[in-house]
């Protein structure tokens, strides 16, 4: 299975990954207001989010991938 | 993929932009470009001038030079005509970029030095509260344009390609993709080239233009933006990506070689 990993130290929480997401993986943490992963299972790895974090806080990992 | 952490100075993370800057992507970008082409670490030099987007080599893990105002190409240049064999990126703001170092930059695209610059393009100065620069779009609001700007804005393509520079490409934020890629195009290119990037400013171009906020900003780029068609000169949308000019000329530092050569000095 493909997996995101969110750096929240370095998130700000603009949202734009959550906003971009073709297939909706990414939301916004209520509490803390940075992202989150919603929905791991949907990735389609098209590395959207990561190419466009601002924050450098995102890393897509492929499955098959280290 | 590239691990963009690997060439950062971690140490100075997370950077200081603000939330939904499009410095941070950019500067990603210019990172997996490097790093897809393989270029030596060490023989890649990064240099920036003054403003948001000047601060992108404090964060990035190469050997870097933050310069006055305006002149980081003058610095880039110098670094060039020293060692032809650097690779020398230059990162700049619309700003920096063409208002202060608005001289600079066409004597840059002129001579044909083998430097690449990225132009992160906001349309405001950020660091200093959200002046117009000479790309704020004509009727925007900035804080020393309260009641709407009246300049018209640089059209930094044209500008580049009517200067001389030899590769010139505009980009977006959104389009973090093909941005990406004109990056990579634009370091492998013999000669100065241009990558334009559109970018965000949330905090000073987006509110006081009532845009909105990061998201919007993104989405008003993808709605905005369109390709370059071959052939095609009237576009509907108020901003055309694409890659405008790829050509040859001699390049300047071997233009210079020669001059040593003739003069009887060895290279």
């Amino acid at each position: 299975m493909n997996r995101i990993e969110i750096n929240r130290k370095w998130c700000k929480g603009c949202g734009i990954c959550a906003a971009f997401c073709p297939k909706k993986v990414l939301g916004l943490d209520e509490e803390t207001e940075k992202a989150t992963v919603v929905n791991q299972d949907e990735c389609i790895a098209c590395y959207m989010c990561e190419l466009r974090c601002p924050d450098l806080a995102i890393k897509v990992i492929k499955e098959g991938d280290k | 993929m590239t691990n963009v952490q690997d060439y950062l100075r971690e140490s100075h993370m997370p950077h200081i932009w603000c939330p939904g800057c499009g410095n941070g992507i950019v500067m990603g970008n210019i990172i997996r470009a490097i790093d897809e082409l393989g270029l030596d670490r060490d023989k890649t030099v990064i240099v920036s001038g003054i403003g948001c987007s000047s601060r992108a080599p404090g964060y990035m893990d190469f050997d870097t030079l933050h310069t006055a105002h305006g002149r980081a190409l003058p610095f880039a240049t110098g670094i060039k005509m020293a060692n032809p064999d650097l690779h020398v990126i230059v990162i700049s703001g619309d700003g920096d970029a063409t208002a202060i170092g608005g001289n600079h930059f066409i004597h840059a695209c002129r001579r044909n030095v083998d430097i690449t610059l990225v132009v992160v393009n906001n349309c405001i100065y950020g660091m200093t509260s959200g002046q117009f620069s000479p790309m704020t779009p004509t009727g925007k609001f900035a804080t020393t344009a309260v009641y709407g700007n009246i300049d018209r804005p640089f059209d930094l393509v044209n500008l580049a390609g009517g200067a001389g520079a030899t590769y010139v490409a505009r980009g977006s934020v959104y389009h973090a993709m093909q941005t990406k890629n004109y990056i990579k195009h634009a370091i492998e290119h013999k000669g100065f080239s241009v990558v334009e990037c559109l970018s965000t400013c949330p905090t000073y171009y987006g509110r006081r233009n009532k845009i909105g906020d990061a998201v919007s900003m993104m989405e008003r780029l993808r709605d905005d933006c369109t390709m370059l068609k071959p052939g095609v000169t009237e576009y509907d949308k108020p901003f055309v990506i694409g890659e405008f000019v790829n050509r040859e000329a001699k390049e300047y530092t071997e233009a210079y070689d020669e001059v040593i050569m003739k003069a009887g000095g060895k290279k």
